[in-house]
């Protein structure tokens, strides 16, 4: 069982060092560094004035030794785990629910996870019979819970407009009936992107996810149109729709993959546009596809990342300040333990919706049969058996997680991508777990500066 | 008064929120931005959120 863990890394000039079990963040002198180091590998305090004092000077070795003392005494370094005892209680309350309105789309990027939009199935749209009791799932089934959400989703779901007007208008009208707020996201690749509509889901109060990949040449090599790229058609959408909503509640989301190794660029493209809130992901792939990413193209990612928080410090207190997806990340208090033990919710407090009514344990796993959950046009009930499955699922039940200096930020990785590309839910997918873990040092490393500041 | 050696940027308290924590109101990490990967530790605490609105 793991005890006592520290993570130690160098951000540019600084030396940190995380506490994971407590979630503490220290900067620390070279000094410091060396001492932790020992410490870790099980060095006592004797044994390290021992080492350390014919190189440095013994008073600095015993301030040292006092401060890891006291932060010890208060539980912010070497912590002890608490957590180990904890498993998450069968609540069965489903409060977020993805809806995919539409197994169709109007592109044709190459890269999509969801196969042109109809997830390996046929194409189709969502009818209001099920939406409707999409949203009566889910107060049935959300107990005490007061937010529940809904994604709108597909393929496009711009493509069955009609329907997303006439759901949301069903859950308001519920919603007050049922004690329960709805908040809705729709995730869109703008095409559809009118006037009318930009401001109905601007009165909606709406989140809205862009796809944009970045530079134009990036972005038309996968993301087509009617043969031709996109870029030219969406961004001035997207442009004027976040300006009407004074760029709140929004996240310009782009996929890289092998082809933009140096994403970097892209995401600095995306700035120089105007964008605030922008999310790069990367690319799921089997890894035979030639887009996808590679174990050796690790250390060139990793660099994108150093240069996306140099960045962020750059353009910081500028016109052209950001915020990355990724770095956001709020080191006073953020998610509750539980929560960050739990990691997504997939298949637990989150489903998803095919037009057809059936539920599954998100969008990544619609059309996997051996994960069909219910149908909410026979009942408003779904499999237990697969609930309890994905419960147990959490990061101290995987053992690469449980062992892992990120496990508190990440929670546990992605679900469908440890099954798609390990066949088993308890095995993450290494080579995101890998790219996870840099983005954090980085926004680790981002935090420590500001405070530093 | 001396430098130290040891600077604490955050006072996260993630035990404490063991016991008070689990409300279940914040947002499905995967529904904010992302869809194919999974990062817990950028969500909102909708409870702190809603105590700061108050």
């Amino acid at each position: 069982m793991p005890g006592p863990m520290v993570h130690k890394f160098k951000f540019n000039n600084l030396n940190i060092v995380l506490d994971v079990n407590s979630g503490a963040v220290h900067v620390v002198s070279g000094l410091g560094w060396i001492i932790i180091d020992l410490m870790e590998k099980g060095h006592k305090e004797e044994e390290i004035q021992e080492k350390l004092n014919s190189n440095y000077d013994s008073r600095e070795v015993i301030r040292v030794l006092q401060e890891i003392k006291e932060l010890k005494e208060r539980e912010l370094l070497f912590s002890e785990d608490y957590t180990q005892d904890y498993s998450r209680p069968p609540e069965h309350i489903v409060k977020a629910l993805c809806f995919h309105v539409a197994h169709d789309c109007n592109m044709t990027c190459s890269y999509c996870f969801a196969g042109k939009g109809a997830f390996g199935g046929i194409k189709s749209k969502m009818s209001r019979e099920v939406a409707f009791k999409g949203i009566d799932f889910l107060i049935e089934n959300s107990g005490s819970r007061k937010n529940c959400e809904i994604d709108f989703f597909g393929g496009e779901p711009l493509l069955n407009f009609s329907l997303v007007r006439e759901t949301v208008e069903y859950a308001r009208k519920r919603e007050k009936e049922a004690g329960k707020e709805f908040n809705f996201t729709l995730t869109t690749n703008g095409v559809l992107l009118e006037k009318e509509v930009m401001d109905y889901l601007n009165e909606e109060g709406f989140s809205v996810v862009l796809s944009l990949d970045g530079r134009r040449e990036i972005n038309d090599r996968v993301r087509t149109l009617g043969g031709k790229g996109s870029y030219d058609y969406v961004v001035p959408k997207y442009l004027s729709f976040i300006e009407k909503r004074e760029h709140k509640d929004y996240f310009i989301r782009g996929t890289y993959t092998r082809h933009n190794l140096d994403f970097s660029e892209d995401l600095k493209h995306l700035v120089n546009l105007g964008f605030k809130s922008i999310s790069l992901e990367p690319v799921v792939a089997s890894p035979e596809l030639p887009y996808a990413l590679q174990e050796e193209d690790l250390p060139i990612t990793y660099q994108q990342y150093d240069k996306i928080a140099d960045l962020c410090q750059q353009f910081s207190s500028t016109s052209k300040s950001f915020s990355f997806f990724h770095f956001n990340l709020d080191l006073s208090q953020g998610p509750c333990i539980k929560k960050r033990l739990s990691g997504c919710g997939a298949g637990t407090e989150y489903l998803a919706l095919s037009p057809e009514g059936d539920l599954y344990p998100c969008h990544q796993f619609v059309g996997k049969q051996e994960f069909l959950m219910g149908n909410v046009l026979q009942d408003l009930c779904y499999d237990h058996s697969l609930y309890n499955k994905f419960l147990k699922v959490d990061i101290n039940s995987k053992e690469d997680c449980r062992r892992c200096w990120a496990k508190f930020f990440c929670g546990g990785g992605c679900h469908a991508n440890a099954y798609n590309f390990n066949s088993d839910l308890y095995r993450p997918y290494g080579l995101g777990c890998n790219l996870e873990k840099k983005r954090l040092e980085c926004a680790l490393g981002l935090q420590a500066y500001s405070y530093l500041d | 008064m001396e430098q130290r050696h040891i600077k604490t940027i955050n006072l996260m308290d993630l035990k404490a929120s063991l016991h008070k924590g689990g409300c279940g109101e914040c947002q499905t990490s995967c529904q904010s931005a992302c869809k194919t990967s999974c990062t817990v530790g950028n969500q909102i605490c909708q409870k702190e959120n809603n105590e700061q609105k108050k």
